[in-house]
């Protein structure tokens, strides 16, 4: 595969896109790729924007996804779709979870949040929505959405399906949710 | 064998290849995770954080003169409060090869400024080399203990955000022992009395000429060519960046050592190409030296001199080409960072705000986000441990010029132990006034939680004694009636402390004592604060007058609506500040 593949995740500091993105990449090494994965630490983590950054293929140079050029972005939270719609390559897939989180100025009264972002974005670009906090809720904990949204961008991906998933989770999660998680991909992947 | 790593983690991979064994440093974005990896190679380098920068650099340098390989890493504004070190370490040379790590934050993602420090490379006459992914972070890191060694040179090893956080596939090797030879004192080459001083300084000049001339044969310095009708000179991530956008269509000069530039190389490679294009992220560093050999370059001109590049700027400053993107005309609400739920920061926050005709001066730390709506209660940040000088000197001059704004300074523990204490000693010494608050959250916070003198813990995982902030202030001077130690979550407690140190006309400390609530709690954490995370709020919707009182404490755990506010079980801490502010009784704790 010559040509270089893009994904975003996105969401709000401490929704947990660090460890579904080190599964993906973790993966991805296995199956042959050169892959490289960007993050941004710090300050704004304390419930500001945040993104991570994946990109593999046969050689990746530069570690950031452009303009234009995301070939799914997963977004944890929906303005963040929306935020980093200019980051989608004409023809990708945003799957976004079904999730709000207000930001500070909106509490305060001093922006309102805007309605009805996922239909918005469903007349813009190939939309695939759902509530992975919902269905993480119903398999036990709330906090398995990241992973009910790695199994939703896998299947969303060509040619990620042959890579033994199961396995990087049990490589990368503590062995007392690694049943939860597994349910929480396959739940995802099967939407 | 192959892994995946990120630049931090490849330089203490490195250092662990390159034979160091000794390794210090103070935390700092994007820099923190270069030593928070040593500890897991602890049976071959002992690592250790320290008070700060300049402490971390002088421990490093001491370990090589005394024969071991050593490394220090700092992020980029580190490197000024190292810098009186570290200019003359470059003067003696070293005994053990020594890297000191920089690492810049173009783009300030973390970072009060934006300072390039290849500059001051070249500044302290230091020999920089400069990765451009993982695998030459754990390469150059590698070979950078026996080239300083060879050269009898400090190596700073220069990297970026983007360089320091982002996961390449790395091919790690075997580590390399270096002997340590038996003590010998080396008084002319380690003793900078102007004398010996002098005679250093010329032979720098040697050792500079050595290592350009060793830069221009280097292998660190690499010639790609391809199309001969542009030439790039570029170094670290922005190779990357020129990469993607020229591919095969130009040559490049990858320079992996930034000082001494290579003159000989630079002049050979552009004269082999029609156009020569400097990708380079922040100052013209490259640029300005290249066109110093009289070589017509294009740089700056179309890229530009401050924030992070990326393949999409350096693709429109030199093909004028922009990716076709969707658009839409719904504007997003900014969403800035903000004090987590159950903060201990925020009850100081909260009562401070209220006060009238006060200056706050304010220092680095998560708290900086104490200058935010709704709190609004800092009003400077400039450097690690200012706040407490500032402080001073604000205070001073207003009441010499007849004002009667009371100053108020709040800095970190880690922050205060940084440089915060040496500015208290200059209150005590001078007869301030300003009132310190040190908000003790018993961890270096911002940065994601390192061990610090206060928190009885050393990085690799060993018990330490605790500093006692109180006895500390005590012993520098201030009156024990002026030190009071407060719980943050207990409006009242603040408020009274303020209210009683406020007026005082005397140096006085306010420490606000509880854990960060994102902290591992230590077994005597524990102890100390047995509520912790025990209780959480609930709002009884019946009494709730939606007066917002509560949401003005900036709580992110309280979701606001027109009709409701309403608290984020997952988020709330149960710190109760919320409740204590509530006029109508409406918020109630309730026990997990």
């Amino acid at each position: 595969m010559k040509e270089v593949k893009n994904i975003l995740l996105v969401g709000v500091g401490g929704q947990g896109t660090i460890l579904a993105s080190k599964i993906l990449t973790s993966g991805l090494m296995k199956a042959g790729y050169d892959v490289k994965m960007s993050e941004i630490h710090g300050m704004s983590q304390r419930g500001g924007s945040v993104s991570t950054q994946v990109r593999y293929g046969e050689k990746v140079y530069s570690p950031i996804v452009g303009k234009g050029s995301a070939d799914v972005i997963v977004a944890f939270e929906e303005m963040e779709a929306l935020r980093w719609l200019d980051h989608l390559k004409i023809g990708g897939t945003m799957v976004i979870n079904d999730y709000r989180i207000q930001p500070v100025p909106v509490n305060l009264g001093m922006a309102e949040y805007p309605e009805g972002i996922i239909e918005h974005l469903k007349g813009i670009c190939d939309v695939k929505a759902f509530k992975a906090a919902e269905i993480a809720t119903e398999l036990g904990n709330p906090k398995a959405m990241n992973i009910v949204l790695l199994g939703a961008l896998v299947k969303s991906m060509d040619g990620l399906d042959d890579i033994d998933w199961d396995a990087e989770i049990e490589a990368n999660v503590k062995p007392k949710f690694v049943e939860l998680n597994k349910k929480a991909f396959h739940a995802g992947y099967s939407l | 064998m192959k892994v995946i790593m990120s630049g931090n983690e490849a330089i203490a991979r490195g250092a662990y290849e390159g034979g160091a064994r000794f390794a210090s440093a103070y935390p700092g974005t994007p820099s923190t995770e270069i030593l928070e990896n040593m500890p897991q190679y602890g049976e071959n380098i002992y690592s250790e954080w320290a008070p700060n920068e300049k402490v971390a650099t002088e421990a490093a340098i001491g370990a090589s003169i005394a024969g071991v390989r050593s490394l220090c890493a700092m992020k980029h504004v580190g490197m000024n409060v190292a810098a009186d070190p570290i200019y003359t370490f470059a003067y003696t040379g070293v005994t053990g090869g020594f890297v000191m790590v920089v690492a810049d934050d173009p783009g300030q993602h973390s970072s009060q400024n934006e300072q390039d420090n290849r500059n001051q490379a070249k500044g302290a006459k230091l020999l920089c080399l400069e990765p451009s992914d993982s695998q030459e972070a754990l390469d150059f890191t590698k070979k950078a203990f026996a080239l300083s060694e060879e050269m009898d040179m400090p190596v700073l090893m220069h990297v970026t955000t983007r360089i320091c956080h982002s996961k390449c596939i790395v091919e790690t090797g075997e580590r390399t022992e270096a002997g340590v030879p038996d003590f010998e004192p080396k008084i002319k080459k380690y003793v900078t009395a102007p004398a010996n001083a002098k005679v250093l300084r010329a032979t720098l000049e040697e050792r500079l000429a050595k290592a350009e001339e060793f830069a221009c044969n280097s292998e660190f310095n690499r010639v790609e060519m391809h199309s001969t009708e542009i030439g790039v000179i570029t170094c670290g991530v922005s190779y990357q960046y020129a990469r993607e956008t020229f591919g095969d269509d130009a040559s490049y000069l990858k320079l992996g050592i930034v000082n001494p530039l290579p003159d000989k190389l630079i002049k050979d490679f552009c004269s082999k190409v029609d156009k020569v294009y400097i990708v380079e992220e922040m100052d013209p560093y490259l640029e300005e030296h290249v066109k110093s050999l009289g070589i017509e370059c294009t740089g700056k001109d179309v890229i530009p001199k401050f924030d992070e590049l990326n393949t999409d700027i350096v693709r429109k400053a030199f093909l004028g080409t922009e990716p076709e993107t969707y658009k839409s005309d719904v504007q997003t609400v900014v969403r800035p960072p903000a004090l987590c739920a159950g903060c201990p920061h925020r009850g100081l926050f909260y009562e401070l705000a209220k006060k009238k005709n006060i200056m706050i001066t304010g220092d680095i730390g998560c708290y900086t986000l104490g200058m935010a709506p709704p709190l609004g209660a800092l009003h400077t940040c400039i450097c690690m441990g200012a706040s407490i000088s500032q402080g001073h000197g604000a205070s001073k001059a207003l009441k010499d010029a007849g004002k009667d704004t009371k100053v108020v300074s709040v800095i970190g523990d880690s922050t205060f132990f940084h440089t915060g204490v040496n500015s208290l000693m200059d209150v005590v010494y001078n007869g301030g006034t300003n009132l310190s608050i040190i908000l003790d959250n018993r961890i270096t916070g911002m940065t994601g939680h390192q061990q610090n003198p206060g928190t009885g813990y050393t990085l690799m995982g060993n018990e330490a004694p605790e500093v006692d902030i109180p006895a500390l202030c005590k012993a520098i001077g201030i009156k024990e009636e002026n030190i009071i130690t407060v719980n943050p979550n207990h409006l009242d407690e603040v408020k009274d402390a303020l209210d009683k140190l406020l007026p005082k006309e005397e140096p006085c400390v306010l420490i606000t004592r509880w854990p960060c609530v994102l902290k591992k709690f230590s077994p005597q954490d524990l102890d100390e604060f047995p509520t912790l995370h025990k209780t959480q709020c609930e709002i009884d919707q019946d009494k709730c007058k939606n007066c917002k009182m509560c949401v003005k404490t900036g709580c992110p755990a309280l979701i606001s609506t027109k009709d409701n506010v309403k608290i984020d079980r997952t988020s709330c801490n149960g710190c109760t500040v919320c409740k204590q502010v509530c006029p109508f009784d409406a918020i109630e704790e309730v026990t997990l």
